[in-house]
């Protein structure tokens, strides 16, 4: 019997049994940022203990870093606080800092993969519920608390239970005007926000096949909105293409030592699976939420739904949702009015994204009344942005081109949702008060949606706004 | 490090209603502007307990017939969304020693057990039949019993599900790993240097 990627990578990493009955999971690389990672570090002091690995771990500042203001002292004197115990701590213990001189920072999930850092068959954590993406490298990738943030400093291990693994094959042709993120929001609505609770979503079939890697990390990205601690992609050649020549890969005949171990890691053709899903690539839509969770999604065609039509709990969390979102019960989607847009975060803010915006946004302007802000997910991403042009088109567009961070998506910089404005916006939560407001109202879709409601001034189908007639797949 | 296991939770309830409740909801980013977890209890549920000029709503939590509760009652996915550790950890301040939902999201539930609180998965019956003993008597004491698995209120004893490792972890004492991590040091050199991939 073959094993899956999971398995593989599980016990290689496995140190031992704990007395708890769970594992002693060895993290080849652990990635900190401002916010959970203070407390961590605090704690190792209190118990009198050092890094014990700390070439494995890399720091950056991103939640709380303000994308306008990018010079210290930053005005909010909480979030300065912070960004500088974090060059303290990384000084004090010896761990590699990309700090905003440095022109590598940004969202930590986008700086791995872009430095090389994220590599195939490792284990890899983070103090954040989205280090699922570097999944998308086929490394086993999981959010922490801070408590273990402490645990890997210290011992570079964590207490973990073994996942299962669930397979989800997407198969066929998208649709012209249908994305990543628009399969990823469909798994969800398919599978649920806890549907994937206890397990690891394997993704694959021909449509991974095709994605790029940045598509591939949008999906495993949003891999804990479904519930699954993690999610991955096999690596293939597609993978060793986009890592090849990264600062932090191997070079020469290390590079082929390390690709030859890294196919190793793929699922056997015959492993054994705990559960597989089939999703027709057709039957995905330009997808858009319209509630308080990534799962209350439907298709831009789509009206939003009637709490008459659903029974038992489900009637409650659907009024909960349309009375939070002000959405009139049966009435479509399409249509209604936008405040912000933003465009960015750990789940879009990668080039390719800002690319496939940028075609349809050239000659186009935002809507006025509109405010639309462009938030590139690191400092590699804008540079290369601004040498493209594509940042010029979003500033000629009425974007405001802003610096590296995490920004609107949960909102702890200056970025911040007023009242109950409504966002639509290309990253990963619609949570109450998630961006910035109690009563702010966020639609999650994808980037080239994200653009045509910002021209508009409304929810809007892309494939009517821009034409969207070709494949988006290339 | 000995720990103080933790056999069972003793105290009163309080009914915080609703399925999905994220991390996002019970402690705002905002909040997390802080380099320790010190007076996070103040802020829990803040945007649905708060209005924008700091008046109270009506919540469960602002109800002072509740104010003595250790133990929540919550509906499905509790705790799920971001990672924050920010989220138990406001709950244990706030004076929480133990929740009861029907089912709890991975990352919250690993980060509660290492705090030493239990969470224990009820089915969605027992719950409204535990909040509304609670409704009738805020002083009413329930017990959550994590060796036997059950949970009491009143004369009434309810099946309850947590991951034997949880369990385990709580029972012996063992519920933050750290001691145990760092007894296997020698053999995750072991592995460190047949892992030298970085």
């Amino acid at each position: 019997m073959g094993k899956t990627l999971f398995e593989k990578v599980w016990d290689a990493h496995t140190v031992r049994t704990l007395p708890n009955g769970q594992t002693q999971l060895f993290i080849g690389t652990h990635l900190i940022h401002e916010v959970t990672s203070p407390q961590a570090f605090g704690m190792l002091r209190d118990l009198g203990l050092k890094v014990a690995y700390p070439h494995r771990t890399f720091a950056t500042v991103d939640h709380i870093v303000p994308t306008d203001q990018r010079e210290e002292p930053f005005a909010d004197a909480l979030a300065d606080a912070m960004i500088k115990e974090l060059r303290r701590n990384c000084e004090e213990f010896g761990v590699t800092y990309f700090d905003l001189a440095s022109g590598k920072q940004g969202i930590v999930h986008i700086v791995g993969p872009e430095q090389g850092i994220t590599q195939p068959g490792t284990t890899i954590a983070c103090g954040d519920s989205h280090t699922s993406t570097h999944g998308a490298f086929g490394a086993i990738a999981f959010g922490i608390g801070t408590s273990q943030v402490r645990d890997l400093l210290a011992t570079q291990t964590m207490s973990l239970g073994k996942l299962k693994v669930r397979r989800i094959n997407v198969r066929g042709q998208l649709p012209p005007g249908v994305y990543a993120k628009d399969v990823i929001l469909h798994i969800i609505r398919t599978l649920g926000v806890n549907g994937g609770t206890g397990f690891a979503y394997e993704y694959g079939g021909d449509v991974f096949d095709r994605f790029s890697m940045e598509e591939r990390m949008t999906v495993c990205n949003m891999s804990i909105e479904g519930g699954a601690r993690a999610g991955y992609v096999n690596p293939d050649e597609t993978t060793f293409e986009y890592l090849k020549g990264r600062p932090y890969c191997p070079t020469g005949a290390g590079w082929d030592k390390a690709v030859e171990r890294w196919r190793g890691f793929a699922s056997d053709p015959d492993a054994e699976y705990d559960d597989v899903v089939d999703i027709r690539a057709e039957d995905i839509p330009p997808t858009v939420t319209w509630g308080i969770n990534p799962g209350q999604a439907i298709s831009i065609e789509e009206s939003v739904p009637s709490p008459e039509k659903v029974t038992g709990s489900e009637r409650d969390s659907v009024e909960e949702a349309l009375a939070y979102m002000k959405l009139t019960p049966d009435a479509p989607i399409k249509g209604t009015p936008v405040d912000v847009a933003f465009f960015g975060s750990c789940t879009n803010g990668r080039f390719s994204d800002f690319v496939e915006a940028a075609r349809y946004l050239k000659g186009k302007r935002v809507a006025a009344g509109v405010k639309a802000i462009a938030v590139p997910g690191s400092q590699a991403v804008a540079l290369i942005c601004e040498q493209n042009g594509v940042a010029d088109v979003f500033r000629e567009a009425g974007f405001e081109w802003r610096g590296a961070g995490c920004s609107m998506c949960l909102a702890m910089n200056p970025d911040k949702l007023i009242g109950d404005q409504l966002c639509a916006s290309s990253s990963n939560r619609n949570f109450k008060g998630r961006q910035g407001s109690p009563t702010g109202r966020t639609i999650l879709m994808s980037p080239v949606m994200v653009a045509a409601a910002a021209v508009t001034g409304e929810i809007s189908d892309a494939r009517e706004v821009f034409g969207v007639r070709e494949l988006a797949e290339v | 490090m000995a720990l103080e296991p933790i056999k069972e939770v003793r105290g009163r309830g309080v009914h915080v209603p609703g399925d999905d409740i994220d991390t996002d909801r019970i402690i705002p980013a905002r909040f997390m502007k802080c380099i320790t977890f010190d007076g996070l209890g103040e802020f829990l549920f803040y945007d649905v307990r708060k209005n924008e000029d700091g008046s109270e709503k009506k919540h469960p939590l602002n109800d002072s017939r509740f104010a003595e509760a250790t133990i929540l009652l919550s509906g499905s996915n509790f705790g799920c969304g971001s990672s924050r550790e920010h989220a138990p950890q406001a709950i244990y301040r706030a004076g929480f020693r133990g929740v009861i939902a029907e089912n709890f999201a991975e990352i919250f539930f690993g980060n509660s057990t290492t705090l030493g609180m239990p969470c224990v998965s009820l089915k969605r019956a027992d719950i409204r039949e535990i909040a509304q003993a609670v409704e009738a008597d805020p002083t009413l004491e329930i017990v959550i019993d994590v060796e036997k698995q059950v949970v009491r209120a009143g004369a009434n004893e309810y099946p309850a599900e947590l991951r034997p490792s949880a369990r385990q972890a709580l029972i012996e004492g063992r519920w933050d790993p750290i001691a145990d991590l760092l007894e296997g040091r020698d053999e995750v050199a072991k592995v460190a240097e047949r892992l030298a991939y970085v």
